[in-house]
C-alpha cells in the first residue's frame, strides 16, 4: 500500500518532527534547564507525542487495509471511552453503554472493512439511532432520559461514525489514483493537523485578539488565520500527490483546515460545559485522543463526501 | 518445581488483569499529596467495587506495586480455589476475617506482621463495598490501630472515582470509562488523639479528594 510520495509526505513529516525536536531541545537548553518553563515542557512532551502518533500510523499503512481500519477502530474506542466518561447516564443504561463499545463499534468498522457503504453510511445515524434507546427504555429509568439517550448518540456520531470515515477513504475508485488512496488519508491528517500546529505556532507568537473567549482563551484570530493559511499555502503545494488540480487542492485544503478548526470549537464547547480541560490523559502533552482527534472527526467525513461525489466512481 | 510454576503464572495472571484493568478505564494516577516513591506506607481507598484494589494495585510504579498486599476478606477470597489463587498468588493479599466469632486471629496483629516485614498495605476502611447513595460508610476501627500500634507509617487517602459506574451493583460485564486516582497527603495519629476523631478526620481527608460532580467544576 506505500507508493512513493507516500514515502514523500512520511519523509517529509520526519524532517519537521526533527527540526521541532532540535528545536525544542535549543529552547529547553535555554529557557528551562531544570524543567520549570511549563509552555517549553509541554512542547516537548507535544513532539515526542508526535512521533509515537506518525510511527504508528506508518507502521498501520505498512499493514495495508486491515491495519488501517484496526488503528482507527482502536483510536474509536479510546475517544469513545473518553466522550462517554464525561456523559450523563444511569445505571440503567449499562447495557446500551455495553452496546456502543462491544457491538456498535465493531460492526461500523467491519462494514468498513467490507466496503459496505450502503450500511456504514446509515448503521449508526438510523439503525442505532432508533435501536439503542430501546435498550435504555427497557430498563424502565426515565429520569433525564432524553439527555442520557442524545448525549450517547453524539458520543457514537463523534467518535465512532465520523472516525471511521478515515480509513474509508481507502475504498473509493478514482480513475488514475489507484493503488494510492493511502495518500488521501496521509493527507487529509497533514494538512488538518498542520493547521492544527500552526495554529497553536502563530497564536503563541503573535495571538493577540480571542476568538471565543467564553470556549478557548487560545484560539486567537491571529493563530486562526495564520494557521489555516499556511496549512492551506502547504497542503496546495503538495496538490500533486492528490487527484485534486491546483485550484481544486486549495479549496480542498481550506475546507479542511475549517472544518479542523471548528472541530475544536464544538469540542472545546463541550468541555467548557463538563467542566474539564482535557478529555484525557493518554497523549502525553496533548491531553486525550478527542484532543488530537478533534480536527480530523469534523473534517474526515466532509472530505469523504466531497472526494466521493465528484472524483469516485463508486 | 510446582512453586515455580506457581509463581510464573502468578506473574502472568497479575500482568493479564493489570492489562485488562488499563483496558477498560485506562486508570489516571494523581499524585496530589504525595509522590510515588518507595516509602512504606498505608493506602486507605473507599470501596465500591471488587475491582478497587486491583486499579490502586495497577496505578501503583512496579516497585512499588511488589511491595504492596491489599487487604481482603477471608470468606470471600478463599471460597473457591480460583479466587484462592488470585487472592493469596497473584496479589499476595493479607487475608483477614471479618467475622470476629469465627476467627483465630486478630486483623489488625495480622497486618502489623504483613507491616513489619517491610510490606506496604491497600485498606478499604469502610470495611465493605459501599451500596449506598452515601460518598462514604462510616470506618472500622482497623485503621486507626494500625496508626496506634505503627505511629511511623504513612496513612495515604486515596479516592477511587468512576469505577462504580464502570461496573453497577449487578451487572457482570465491565463498560469501559475513565478511572482516576488522587492520592492525598499522608495522615499520622496524634499524640492524644482519641479513636472516633482520628477516624472522622481520615475519612473527610478522604473524601476531600473525591472530583466535583460533572459540570459543577
Amino acid at each position: 500500500m506505500t507508493s512513493p510520495h507516500l514515502l514523500w509526505l512520511l519523509s517529509g513529516v520526519g524532517a519537521i518532527l526533527l527540526v521541532a525536536s532540535i528545536a525544542g531541545e535549543v529552547l529547553r537548553k535555554r529557557l528551562s534547564a531544570d524543567g520549570h518553563n511549563s509552555v517549553i515542557e509541554n512542547l516537548n512532551a507535544r513532539i515526542a507525542a508526535w512521533w509515537v502518533m506518525v510511527i504508528l500510523l506508518g507502521i498501520a499503512f505498512l499493514a495495508g487495509k486491515t491495519g488501517v481500519v484496526l488503528l482507527f477502530a482502536l483510536a474509536s474506542f479510546a475517544a469513545l471511552r473518553e466522550f462517554l466518561t464525561l456523559t450523563t447516564h444511569s445505571r440503567a443504561d449499562h447495557w446500551s453503554l455495553l452496546a456502543c463499545f462491544f457491538i456498535v463499534l465493531p460492526l461500523q468498522y467491519y462494514f468498513v472493512l467490507i466496503d459496505w457503504y450502503g450500511m456504514y453510511a446509515v448503521f449508526i445515524p438510523v439503525h442505532v439511532f432508533l435501536l439503542l434507546p430501546v435498550l435504555s427504555a427497557l430498563r424502565g429509568s426515565t429520569k433525564d432520559f432524553l439527555v442520557r439517550v442524545s448525549e450517547t448518540q453524539w458520543a457514537l456520531m463523534i467518535c465512532v461514525y465520523c472516525v471511521s470515515h478515515v480509513p474509508a477513504l481507502l475504498y473509493l475508485q478514482i480513475p488514475g489514483f489507484e493503488g494510492r488512496n493511502v495518500i488521501l488519508i496521509a493527507y487529509l491528517i497533514f494538512v488538518v493537523q498542520l493547521s492544527d500546529v500552526m495554529q497553536y505556532v502563530w497564536g503563541k507568537l503573535v495571538g493577540r485578539t480571542k476568538i471565543a473567549p467564553t470556549l478557548s482563551p487560545s484560539k486567537t484570530w491571529e493563530g486562526f488565520i495564520g494557521g489555516t493559511l499556511t496549512a492551506t499555502l502547504v497542503g496546495t503545494s503538495l496538490w500533486w500527490m492528490t487527484p485534486f488540480t491546483i485550484l481544486q487542492a486549495a479549496g480542498m485544503c481550506l475546507i479542511l483546515t475549517l472544518m479542523g478548526f471548528f472541530g475544536g470549537l464544538v469540542m472545546s464547547a463541550i468541555k467548557r460545559d463538563r467542566g474539564v480541560k482535557d478529555w484525557g490523559h493518554l497523549i502525553p502533552g496533548h491531553g486525550g485522543f478527542i484532543d488530537r482527534l478533534d480536527s480530523v472527526i469534523f473534517a474526515a467525513p466532509i472530505f469523504f463526501h466531497v472526494t466521493r461525489y465528484y472524483w469516485s466512481l463508486t | 518445581m510446582i512453586t515455580a510454576l506457581r509463581v510464573f503464572a502468578a506473574g502472568v495472571v497479575g500482568q493479564a488483569i493489570s492489562v485488562f484493568a488499563r483496558f477498560m478505564t485506562a486508570p489516571r494516577a494523581i499524585w496530589q499529596g504525595i509522590e510515588p516513591v518507595p516509602r512504606q506506607r498505608v493506602y486507605f481507598a473507599n470501596h465500591s467495587s471488587n475491582g478497587d484494589f486491583v486499579l490502586l494495585w495497577t496505578v501503583l510504579p512496579a516497585p512499588l506495586r511488589r511491595q504492596t498486599r491489599p487487604v481482603a476478606a477471608l470468606d470471600y477470597w478463599l471460597k473457591s480455589p480460583l479466587r484462592a489463587f488470585i487472592g493469596r498468588d497473584v496479589f499476595n493479599a493479607v487475608l483477614i476475617d471479618r467475622r470476629p466469632e469465627a476467627r483465630t486471629t486478630d486483623p489488625v496483629a495480622q497486618m502489623v506482621e504483613a507491616l513489619d516485614k517491610g510490606a506496604s498495605l491497600i485498606l478499604f476502611p469502610e470495611g465493605q463495598r459501599n451500596m449506598s447513595e452515601e460518598a462514604l460508610l462510616p470506618f472500622k476501627s482497623g485503621l486507626y490501630h494500625l496508626a496506634k500500634t505503627r505511629p511511623e507509617v504513612d496513612l495515604v487517602p486515596v479516592w477511587i472515582a468512576n469505577l462504580n459506574k464502570v461496573m453497577p451493583k449487578g451487572e457482570i460485564i465491565p463498560v469501559p470509562l475513565i478511572c482516576t486516582l488522587t492520592f492525598g497527603a499522608a495522615l499520622h495519629l496524634s499524640p492524644d488523639e482519641a479513636k472516633d476523631a482520628f477516624l472522622t478526620r481520615a475519612s473527610s481527608a478522604l473524601l476531600a479528594l473525591a472530583p466535583a460532580p460533572l459540570g459543577k467544576a
